[in-house]
């Protein structure tokens, strides 16, 4: 025994084949203990968890309710060595706990408590075994390190679930292909043009143009507060695609700085179309598609009623 | 592949229905700048619909099929470039530069229709 303990010392963790089976014996043991001390320990953790300041997005009952499950959860993983259930059970977690803005240091922080609460509960049971606790904590620590591993990895899995899916969400918003007219779309571009976004922005016209079988397509910039060199090249190569799907580009809502700053950096837009504000770029494509649009009388727009 | 070419009123149709070799595509450019000049079309309609390659090559045999359709009196128009060709085509900076383009036969067609009736007048 004592051979073993100083093995142990020594800074070796591989466990021989022999004492397999005592160690699920101690895991047994372990897990009862923790089972008779449930009342107790959780009410622990709960203290810990708010005198540490985690969790402070939710109400004491919530946190309770929540340690409770959690130390089930816990307890239950470190019994059967699978941690599936445990892995469903955190990511159900994150998915509540996100949107009310709990960060990641918070949720570590509560494992790493709860794994700390029990550890101390160990100390103090076997505390005049010394080397029976070493063995218990042999069988307890890499099972709880495995534990606050699968919880950890599973909210920062969610949380970048969550980000890659509002992200998605942006992008999608921020380029609508509208159709104005027959054969006729609109593309109002707002906010800042890289790469990535110069790219969507081409594909997803580039299939509006197909579906919506446009010859002629406006492209407002209005809303586009800088542009370079490269941003001015996407542009043209927006243009360049368009036509070789048989759709010609207005470019409309140059602001006069831009406009400047294109022909100080010297972009060659001689193949662009432009015009300068949206209405105008509209009235031109109606022009070239052969429409005319004719007041028919007198404005019958009524103030609305209150 | 023998690429057919069909005749349509004034028109000649070329409808490209798989990936060519540098070969056929040139025998194509051949057939016809020669069929212009014997059926006396006025417009050429090369269909590219089916081809979801498009390398500098075939563009070069294009323009340069294009340039001199054009001297022999006729006009050029591609149609059907897919989307994912056309982003293609524009990053590797191959653009079809004073060669007319539509979406779909249709519209070529119809441009060819537009700017002949417009040359007549």
């Amino acid at each position: 025994m004592a051979k073993k303990t100083l093995h142990h010392f020594d800074g070796s963790t591989s466990i021989d084949t022999s004492t397999d089976e005592s160690r699920s014996e101690l895991l047994r043991q372990l897990v009862a203990h923790l089972r008779d001390n449930r009342t107790q320990l959780r009410q622990e953790w709960a203290r810990r968890i708010t005198e540490a300041k985690l969790l402070t997005a939710m109400s004491q009952d919530e946190i309770f309710a929540e340690a409770t499950t959690i130390y089930d959860n816990y307890v239950d993983a470190l019994q059967s060595g699978t941690f599936e259930a445990l892995q469903t059970y955190a990511r159900d977690l994150s998915e509540r706990i996100i949107p009310r803005g709990v960060e990641t240091h918070e949720v570590i922080g509560i494992v790493l408590l709860l794994r700390d609460v029990l550890a101390r509960s160990l100390f103090a049971k076997y505390q005049h075994d010394f080397a029976l606790l070493n063995r218990i904590l042999d069988a307890y620590e890499p099972a709880a390190n495995r534990i606050a591993n699968t919880v950890a990895v599973s909210f920062v899995q969610e949380r970048e679930r969550t980000i890659r899916q509002q992200q998605e969400a942006i992008r999608e918003l921020s380029t609508p292909v509208l159709q104005v007219r027959d054969r006729l779309l609109i593309l109002p571009i707002i906010g800042v043009i890289d790469p990535q976004r110069a790219r969507q922005l081409t594909e997803q016209l580039l299939r509006g143009i197909r579906t919506n079988r446009a010859k002629l397509v406006v492209i407002d910039i209005t809303g586009v507060a800088a542009m370079d060199s490269n941003v001015a090249n996407h542009l043209v190569q927006t243009v360049e695609a368009s036509r070789l799907l048989g759709a010609s580009v207005i470019v409309t809502g140059l602001s006069p700085e831009i406009a400047q700053t294109l022909v100080t950096i010297g972009v060659d837009l001689s193949k662009m179309n432009t015009v300068g504000d949206l209405q105008g770029g509209i009235e031109e494509a109606e022009r070239l598609l052969g429409y005319k649009v004719v007041p028919v009388g007198e404005a019958t727009i009524e103030p609305p009623r209150r | 592949m023998e690429v057919p070419i069909l005749k349509q009123g004034g028109f000649l149709i070329a409808t490209i229905q798989a990936a060519l070799t540098d070969a056929d595509l040139l025998k194509l450019h051949y057939a016809l700048v020669e069929q212009v000049g014997k059926h006396r079309s006025k417009g050429v309609i090369i269909d590219v619909t089916a081809l979801d390659v498009m390398d500098s090559f075939a563009t070069r045999t294009l323009r340069s099929l294009a340039h001199m359709v054009r001297l022999r009196g006729a006009e050029t128009v591609i149609c059907g470039i897919q989307p994912e060709v056309a982003f293609t085509m524009v990053q590797l900076g191959l653009t079809l530069e004073g060669i007319s383009t539509a979406l779909d036969l249709e519209e070529g067609l119809a441009l060819l229709t537009q700017s002949s009736s417009k040359r007549e007048v």
